[in-house]
């Protein structure tokens, strides 16, 4: 009950953290215009002739690889630069709460500014009639790959007090778990190494996992792996949150 | 309150706090002297739980802050070193915030908020963004956060720092007033401070406790306590000198100052002799050989003295 509290708090205050500086409406902005542009140009939404969020879904990890990072870098870099992190671990709170507050915080904003494209789930109910079940879990897809990027920028945000090292290291470790499963890479890797070897290269990538959800088919492999994604990476921010204080 | 044991802290092959023990008691006020980097920061960070000690227990309240981090971490209220603060919060909203992880709900958090601010002296600044805040508020509203829970222990990392001279003189009527409740420890640069303000002094010096004591104490260290001063006029230096060290109860003279007829000296006292006055016998030699006496007096030890003298690495100790 204690943690859970404690847990609220801090979800709180860093919500309430990104809406008192202009940052939060300039990302949601950014945001939307993206996934607009995405998904009505460069995806050619309406040349497709199909009733199907296909468009729209299939930009995302691309577009989470630099808006994710961007929200998540100064989840602990911040907290570091401004000493505050002494205030919030001596505070009766466990690393693991304000951990766990800190990621929530930032995913609930993520999974806000997911929320707000729901014009475009109108738009295509309105023009034709799309599987919604198809639409929900690439929406669940989405907001899980949201939190796995997410995750791993809380680790690397936690690694230095210098926010743009912590993004530039949080893009590359998402860009590579783009790449293991991203066609080129996988054909161009299949030329010279088996299939068992590319399958389990493919294996560690968001593409491959990603790609269930878009069809509207929910593996519990696919949940599996972003919630060990997600879980592996916060146990590592706790680790090294732990190993900067022991010094 | 709270009780510190054989603590040790190494950074690297580096000992940043080298076999610390201490314990502060309900209504005490111990001061932390030491020069930067003698260890009193890495210090205050173990017993709050921010860093685990090498090797070594401390106990809060009776709870081991490894052990059982969160009961030992109730008890106390932290004022880190730069007294940090969230950049974009308000100090109403910051306040409140500390409120809730301390675990004060609905009324009791709202007037938990309202004392730390009329405490403080934040009343003017209190919508304010923590940023946009001068540094002596910006400290203050540090000080407001670690008080925020009328906590049993308090621990501040240099609270003045920072403050011009009237914030100074009202921070240490606060810890003054607090502290008869509660037991608090405090380190700070400024020897008047702790003059006016602790019971107890420690003094820590790459990494060790060098002296451990009441200001009072400290003081009887200082290589001039108890000396006797005398400006003397008309009187060569030398014949004072002379005369002085026919006193059975001085250990040795020193000349101060000699010009135009005026000499200022001291006379240090035998401290093997216990039971002796010095002034007594300097007044009677000075009756005795009608010397015209501008000003004598028992010189008080200066803490400064005792801290250069403790501190420095090529002094003798011992004095």
């Amino acid at each position: 009950m204690n943690a859970w509290s404690n847990i609220k708090a801090i979800v709180k205050r860093e919500l309430g953290g990104y809406f008192t500086s202009p940052i939060a409406y300039v990302f949601l902005i950014i945001f939307l215009l993206l996934t607009g542009f995405f998904t009505f140009t460069v995806g050619s939404f309406f040349e497709r002739g199909e009733a199907s969020l296909v468009s729209f879904f299939t930009w995302h990890p691309w577009l989470y690889l630099f808006l994710v990072p961007a929200v998540g870098m100064r989840l602990w870099s911040e907290e570091r630069r401004l000493g505050t992190i002494e205030l919030l671990l001596t505070m009766p709170v466990t690393t693991w709460q304000a951990l766990v507050g800190k990621f929530l915080a930032s995913w609930l904003f993520l999974a806000l500014a997911l929320a707000l494209t729901f014009p475009v789930a109108i738009t295509v109910n309105y023009l034709g009639n799309p599987d919604n079940g198809v639409i929900f879990t690439g929406y669940v897809g989405s907001v899980l790959l949201a939190g796995a990027y997410l995750a791993i920028t809380s680790m690397t945000s936690a690694m230095t007090r210098n926010q743009v090292i912590s993004f530039i290291v949080a893009v590359l470790i998402c860009l590579f778990l783009i790449l293991a499963g991203y066609e080129p890479v996988t054909g161009l890797l299949s030329r010279f190494a088996s299939a068992r070897v590319v399958d389990l290269v493919a294996a560690f990538s968001v593409m491959t996992h990603f790609e269930g959800f878009q069809r509207g088919v929910v593996d519990l492999r696919d949940i599996v792996f972003f919630a060990s994604l997600m879980g592996f990476a916060l146990f590592t921010t706790g680790v090294i949150i732990r190993s900067h204080r022991a010094g | 309150m709270i009780q510190v044991e054989n603590l040790v802290k190494a950074f690297g092959p580096k000992l940043a706090v080298n076999n610390i023990s201490f314990a502060v008691a309900r209504g005490e006020v111990l001061g932390f002297l030491g020069p930067n980097g003698a260890g009193k920061s890495t210090t205050m960070r173990m017993v709050t739980g921010f860093i685990p000690p090498t090797s070594g227990t401390i106990r809060v309240g009776g709870f081991d802050v490894l052990e059982t981090p969160l009961p030992a971490k109730r008890l106390i209220g932290y004022l880190p070193e730069n007294a940090p603060g969230y950049a974009d919060m308000t100090v109403q909203g910051f306040l409140s915030f500390a409120a809730e992880l301390r675990g004060l709900r609905g009324a009791a958090r709202r007037s938990a908020v309202d004392r730390a601010v009329e405490l403080c002296f934040l009343e003017n600044v209190r919508y304010q963004v923590i940023d946009t805040l001068s540094k002596g508020y910006k400290h203050r509203t540090g000080l407001a956060q670690s008080l925020i829970h009328d906590p049993d222990v308090l621990i501040m990392d240099e609270p003045t720092d920072g403050l011009d001279p009237n914030q100074k003189h009202e921070v240490r009527n606060l810890i003054k007033r607090m502290g008869s409740k509660k037991a608090i420890v405090f380190s700070t640069h400024i020897l008047e401070e702790v003059e006016a303000v602790c019971s107890r002094v420690i003094i820590i010096d790459r990494g060790r406790i060098v002296a451990n004591g009441t200001p009072d104490e400290l003081k009887a260290r200082a290589p001039n306590s108890g000396a006797a001063w005398l400006r003397v006029k008309g009187v060569p230096a030398a014949a004072l000198t002379e005369a002085l060290s026919g006193i059975s109860s001085a250990a040795n003279t020193e000349v101060l100052r000699d010009d135009e007829g005026t000499v200022e000296i001291r006379a240090y006292p035998d401290k093997t002799r216990a039971g002796v006055s010095l002034i007594r016998d300097v007044a009677e030699l000075a009756a005795q050989q009608k010397w015209q006496l501008d000003e004598l007096r028992t010189e008080e030890g200066r803490l400064d003295e005792v801290f250069r003298a403790i501190t420095l690495p090529d002094t003798v100790k011992g004095h």
